[in-house]
């Protein structure tokens, strides 16, 4: 009396297996979190009491302000977001050696030889009433200036964007137009 | 010799419709997945500030997540207006974010914690003072790699 099970019907084996498929294909793309990527420095020990460490020059120093208000302050003029970005890229590549403009040292760097490597430091200081959108876009157009001489020189030198190109010609680059940009302690002082 | 051809209206065969559930369905899918899915439920309302300069954060994983912003309508009245951090699924003070750094770095595999990044969801118009605590308590907890989090802008001129 034993009665055949009916077969499990296979048809629609291939749907589920899409289905599945496509299920992983959009839960791994989707949502690409994307953002200014930044290293905070390390917290200084406790014991640094004395320090050594010399002072920076004025001219190698560019100092970038910004108040309660949202207004920048840049190398003690009112400057906009839009120009600083032109402002920054003047100052960290000096080509004219201007006597204003940082120091540089000369190093000897592969694919490039001896070449001259700014010693400038972009100085960012902002209140603590400064909104973080005014913050952000700060950082942004200071990372874009960088950005900015890096690929030109990629550009110039191996005729390709620098994202695209090695990992040692890539540091090479690196090496020229370092990304320094040192941010104080916020002011607490002035009101709100 | 009209032995093939057949006689009469000749009739269109109707599109099968079999297949449509699937379709439904996997339109079904691909609407519940790319709705954005969540881990946490965001308590805070945040627009991310917009930016050019990006650059993707490649494991997921490895990513742990600050939010800052001003509390949803029906927090308002125990949180207050003011932009708060949210830590996982609950507010928090700026005192709790080494635990959770701590945290984050035991529930990941230990060679993976050099590469760990932590991306900070901040609303733009939060004062920069709360964001500022936030980095000094990072740097506390040496999880010095971090992420601002924005929108892409199509870049000016």
């Amino acid at each position: 009396m034993a009665r055949k099970t009916p077969a499990v019907p296979s048809a629609s084996l291939a749907d589920i297996a899409f289905m599945l498929l496509i299920f992983f294909l959009v839960t791994t793309t989707m949502d690409v979190d994307s953002g200014l990527e930044r290293r905070l420095p390390p917290m200084p020990p406790d014991n640094q009491e004395d320090d050594k460490t010399p002072p920076i020059k004025e001219r190698n120093v560019f100092v970038v302000l910004v108040n309660s208000k949202d207004q920048l302050l840049v190398e003690n003029e009112f400057l906009s977001i839009g120009q600083l970005r032109e402002k920054a890229k003047e100052f960290m590549a000096n080509p004219n050696d201007d006597p204003s403009l940082p120091e540089k040292t000369i190093k000897e760097v592969p694919y490039f030889g001896p070449v001259g490597i700014t010693k400038g430091v972009i100085s960012l200081q902002n209140h603590v009433g400064t909104s973080y959108g005014t913050y952000i876009a700060v950082q942004n157009e200071l990372v874009g200036a960088i950005n900015d001489l890096r690929n030109e020189l990629a550009e110039q030198k191996f005729g390709k964007a620098f994202d695209k190109l090695d990992k040692d010609k890539q540091e090479a680059i690196k090496e020229i137009y370092p990304s320094r940009i040192s941010e104080a302690e916020p002011k607490r002082v002035g009101g709100k | 010799m009209s032995k093939f051809r057949k006689k009469g209206s000749k009739e269109v065969p109707e599109v099968s419709t079999s297949s449509l559930p699937d379709i439904v369905f996997m339109l079904l899918f691909f609407f519940m997945v790319s709705t954005t899915m969540r881990e946490v439920t965001l308590k805070v309302k945040i627009t991310l500030p917009e930016a050019t300069e990006l650059s993707k954060m490649e494991k997921k994983s490895l990513v742990s997540f600050i939010y800052v912003g001003p509390p949803h309508r029906q927090f308002q009245k125990v949180f207050g207006t003011e932009p708060r951090i949210q830590l996982n699924d609950q507010f928090a003070n700026v005192s709790d974010i080494i635990d959770f750094i701590v945290a984050e770095r035991e529930s990941r595999d230990e060679a993976e914690v050099p590469s760990m990044v932590t991306s900070l969801k901040v609303d733009e118009y939060t004062k920069m003072g709360i964001v500022q605590d936030i980095k000094q308590e990072l740097r506390k907890a040496s999880a010095l790699h971090i992420n601002y989090s924005s929108r892409k802008r199509a870049k000016l001129n």
